[in-house]
C-alpha cells in the first residue's frame, strides 16, 4: 500500500534487472536496493512527500511578480514542521495498522458495535438521541455569533443537502453529480415565490408557503431529468446529472430578465409567521433559523428512517446490489431509482428555500459544481447508506474548515478547501474506507470486497448484461 | 388444452444480430422441459424473454393463452414466472431471509409458513438465513436462487444453467430438487449445457442451434438419438 502522489514507490529495480540466465550474480542487495524495497522506507517516503506537497499547496501563494516566492514561503514556513509531524503520524499509524492488523481489526469491529451493544434496548437508543437532540437546542445557544452562524449556514444547511443525497447515492446506488442543480431551483423557487425575481406575480408568497412549491418544482425536475436517465447504468447518469448542474447553474448566469444573471436576486425574505395572533418574523439573527432547520433536519431524518427500514429501503438495497436480479424478481426498478432521486432532488430544494430565505440573496456562484462534489465528499465521509453518519460527516467536514480558519498555524484559505478535502479524503480510504459512521450493511460490503466477493463502489454497476 | 407456456414464432435481435430466430417453444402444465445447445445458441435469451427482460422483436409469447411479451418485467413475476438467472445473481451483501423475501416482493408479506416451505428444501438455508448471500458457497447460492425465485409462487419457474460451476454432488443435489420442485406442482422449464443430466430429469427437450429451434422431442428420444449424442453428449461418431 502506498499513499497518495508517490511517484517513488515502485518495486524496486534490484540489482538482478536485466540479468541473463546462466549469469551469476551477487545475491546480496546493496544497502540501498534494501532500503527501496523496504515497505516501511517507502511508506515513510511517500507520506512525507505527500504531505510536504500538501504543505506547499495550502500555504502562503505566491504573486506574478514573484512566483516562486508562494513556494519558498510555504516550505520555510513554521508550519511545515506540522505537517511533517502530520506525516510522522500517520507513517506509524499505518506501519503500525499492518503489523497488527488482527488486533486492530477486532478492536475496530468491537468499537463499530459498542453502540450495539450499549444500546441493545430500543429505549436506551432513543433515549441517546434525545440526549443528542437536547444538546443540539442547548448548545448553539452559548457559542459566538460567528459559531452560530457556522452552525445555520455551513452546518445546517449541510447536514440536510447530505442526508437528501444520502437517499440517492447510498441508498439506491445512483451517482448524482448535479445535485446542486436541485439545491438552485429550490432557491431561485423561493425567490420567485415571494416575488423576490426580476419576472415575478402579482402576489408574493410567505417563505413557508414557497417550501411545498419549491420542493415540488425540484422533485418534477427530478423526476423529468430521472425517467430518461434512469433506464441507462452507472456511469452515464453520473454524465447527465454533471450536465444538468452545469446547464442550470448556466441558465441561472444567462438568462438575466428572468433570474436577474450574475448579479443575483436580492431581497428575498424572512421566514414569517402570522397566525392566531402569534407574529413573528426570522429575521437576521442565526438563532431562529438554526432551530427552524433543526426542526425540519429532526423530521426529514425521522422521515428517511422509516422509508429506510420500509419495503421501499429494501428495494433499494436489490436495486443498488444487482438491477436485474432485483427487476426479475418482481422490483420496479426504475421506479425506485426514480423515487429515491425525486426524493433526494426534493430535499436539495428544500434546502435551497431555506438557504435563499436565510442569507436573503442567491446568486449563480452559489450552485457551482464544486458544490456537487463537497455534498458527496459530505455523504462518503460519513459512511455511504448510513444517517447518522451523513449528519456526523456534513457536520463533522463542515465544521473543521472553520476551526482550521482561526487556527493561527494553518490560516486556512477557503480557495484551499479542496486540496484539504482530497488529502482527508485519502487517508480515509487508506484507514477507514466504509466511512466515519457506516452503515452495517456497507461495512459488510467493505468487508466482502476485501475477501474478493463482490464489488464496494458505491454505484453498484451490473455488467453481465447480455446472454 | 393450451399448453401453459407457448413461445410463437419468437425473434429477438442484439441490434442487428438476431439472437433467436422463429423459435417454436411449448411447456405443458406439470412438465420439466430441458432446452440444450451450444453456448451463444440462444437458450439465455429465450429465458430472459420469456421472463420480460428481453423483448422479442416478432413474435409472441403466451402464458396460458394470454400475451405476456410486451408485460414490463417486474410485472411478469406477479403473472406467474419465476426466473433464477444464470449465475445465480443472488443479493451478495443482503441476508438470506432479505433475498428470499424480495424474492417475494411482488406480493407484500411473506409468511413463516412460505418461508419454513423454502427452508425444508433447503435445510442449509435455514441455518444460514442471517448470514450475507455472498458469503455462500456456490451451491448454496445456487439454492438460495431457487429459493429466492420460489417465494414468487410461480406457476413456471424458469432455471437457467443450474449445475454451472458446481460438484457433481451438488448438481445432483439442484436436481433432485428441481424433481421435487415439479412434483409439488411447479412447471419447469430448465436450460442446461449438462445435456445428458438435463434429459434423464426431463419430460421433454427443445435442442437450440444458432437461433433455432432444430430439434424436439421427447428427453429419451433426444438421449437416445446420434446427433444429439455426438453434439451435446460428448460421444463420439459411432
Amino acid at each position: 500500500m502506498t499513499a497518495p502522489g508517490t511517484p517513488a514507490a515502485r518495486p524496486p529495480a534490484g540489482p538482478e534487472a536485466g540479468a541473463q540466465p546462466a549469469v551469476t550474480w551477487d545475491e546480496r542487495p546493496t544497502a540501498w536496493a534494501r532500503l527501496v524495497s523496504s515497505v516501511d522506507a517507502r511508506r515513510a517516503f511517500a507520506y512525507l512527500v505527500g504531505f510536504l506537497v500538501l504543505a506547499v499547496m495550502t500555504g502562503p501563494s505566491g504573486s506574478s511578480s514573484a512566483p516562486t516566492s508562494g513556494f519558498t514561503g510555504s516550505l520555510f514556513n513554521p508550519r511545515v514542521f506540522w505537517f511533517i509531524g502530520l506525516a510522522v503520524v500517520f507513517w506509524g499509524a499505518t506501519t503500525a495498522r499492518h503489523r497488527y492488523q488482527a488486533r486492530i481489526r477486532a478492536w475496530n469491529d468491537s468499537v463499530l458495535a459498542l453502540p450495539r451493544r450499549l444500546m441493545p434496548d430500543k429505549r436506551v437508543r432513543y433515549g441517546f438521541y434525545l440526549a443528542l437532540l437536547v444538546f443540539a437546542i442547548i448548545y448553539p445557544m452559548h457559542v459566538s455569533g460567528f459559531w452560530q452562524q457556522v452552525a445555520v449556514q455551513q452546518i445546517g444547511v449541510y447536514v440536510l443537502l447530505t442526508v437528501g443525497l444520502n437517499v440517492v447515492v447510498g441508498y439506491a446506488g445512483l451517482l448524482d453529480l448535479g445535485y446542486v442543480a436541485f439545491y438552485a431551483i429550490g432557491a431561485y423557487s423561493a425567490a420567485f415565490w415571494t416575488g423576490a425575481m426580476p419576472v415575478h406575480l402579482p402576489f408574493h408568497l410567505n417563505p413557508f408557503w414557497t417550501i411545498p412549491l419549491a420542493i415540488l418544482a425540484a422533485m418534477m425536475a427530478g423526476v423529468l431529468l430521472g425517467v430518461p436517465t434512469l433506464r441507462l447504468r452507472g456511469d452515464y447518469l453520473a454524465i447527465v446529472t454533471l450536465g444538468f448542474g452545469e446547464i442550470v447553474s448556466i441558465v441561472a448566469q444567462n438568462l438575466t430578465s428572468i433570474t436577474g444573471g450574475s448579479g443575483g436576486v436580492l431581497g428575498i425574505p424572512h421566514f414569517s409567521v402570522n397566525l392566531l395572533g402569534v407574529h413573528y418574523t426570522w429575521g437576521l439573527g442565526n438563532l431562529p433559523y438554526y432551530y427552524l432547520l433543526l426542526a425540519f433536519v429532526v423530521l426529514i431524518l425521522v422521515l428517511f428512517h422509516s422509508l429506510e427500514e420500509s419495503r421501499v429501503g429494501r428495494a433499494w438495497t436489490a436495486v443498488r446490489e444487482d438491477e436485474v436480479a432485483a427487476e426479475a424478481s418482481g422490483v420496479n426498478v426504475l421506479k425506485y431509482k426514480v423515487m429515491a432521486f425525486a426524493i433526494g432532488a426534493s430535499t436539495s430544494g428544500f434546502a435551497g428555500v431555506l438557504t435563499a430565505s436565510q442569507v436573503g440573496y442567491i446568486e449563480p456562484q452559489d450552485f457551482t459544481y464544486y458544490l456537487s462534489i463537497l455534498i458527496l465528499v459530505l455523504v462518503i465521509f460519513g459512511g455511504m447508506g448510513s444517517l447518522p453518519g451523513a449528519v456526523v460527516g456534513a457536520a463533522v467536514l463542515q465544521w473543521f474548515p472553520e476551526f482550521l480558519r482561526l487556527h493561527p498555524l494553518f490560516g486556512f484559505q477557503q480557495q484551499d478547501l479542496y486540496i484539504y478535502l482530497g488529502a482527508l479524503l485519502i487517508v480515509m480510504m487508506i484507514f477507514r474506507p466504509e466511512g466515519i459512521l457506516p452503515s452495517k450493511r456497507r461495512k459488510r460490503e467493505i468487508g466482502l470486497a476485501e475477501h474478493g466477493v463482490g464489488t464496494a463502489d458505491a454505484m453498484t454497476t451490473t455488467t453481465a448484461e447480455i446472454q | 388444452m393450451t399448453p401453459m407456456l407457448a413461445l410463437v414464432g419468437v425473434e429477438v435481435r442484439y441490434g442487428a444480430i438476431p439472437a433467436l430466430r422463429e423459435v417454436d417453444i411449448e411447456v405443458r402444465q406439470g412438465e420439466i422441459v430441458a432446452l440444450l445447445g451450444a453456448n451463444g445458441a440462444g437458450k439465455t435469451t429465450t429465458l430472459r424473454t420469456i421472463s420480460g427482460l428481453v423483448r422479442p422483436s416478432k413474435g409472441a409469447v403466451l402464458l396460458n393463452g394470454r400475451r405476456v411479451d410486451q408485460v414490463p418485467a417486474h410485472q411478469v413475476v406477479g403473472l406467474g414466472i419465476g426466473h433464477v438467472p444464470e449465475g445465480r445473481r443472488i443479493f451478495p451483501r443482503m441476508s438470506v431471509l432479505e433475498n428470499l423475501q424480495i424474492g417475494a416482493y411482488h406480493r407484500r408479506g411473506v409468511t413463516q409458513a412460505e418461508l419454513d416451505h423454502i427452508f425444508e428444501l433447503f435445510p442449509i438455508l435455514r441455518e444460514r438465513r442471517n448470514q450475507e448471500g455472498g458469503t455462500l458457497s456456490g451451491g448454496e447460492q445456487q439454492m438460495l436462487a431457487i429459493g429466492r425465485a420460489l417465494m414468487s409462487k410461480p406457476q413456471l419457474l424458469l432455471l437457467d444453467e443450474p449445475s454451472m460451476g458446481l460438484a457433481p454432488l451438488v448438481v445432483e443435489a439442484i436436481f433432485d430438487i428441481i424433481e421435487r420442485i415439479r412434483d409439488e406442482g411447479t412447471t419447469v422449464l430448465v436450460v442446461e449445457q449438462n445435456a445428458a443430466q438435463a434429459l434423464q430429469l426431463a419430460d421433454r427437450g427443445y435442442v437450440l442451434e444458432n437461433g433455432s429451434v432444430v430439434m424436439a422431442d421427447d428427453a429419451e428420444t433426444l438421449l437416445g438419438d446420434e446427433r444429439v449424442r455426438v453434439a451435446y453428449l460428448g460421444e463420439g461418431a459411432a
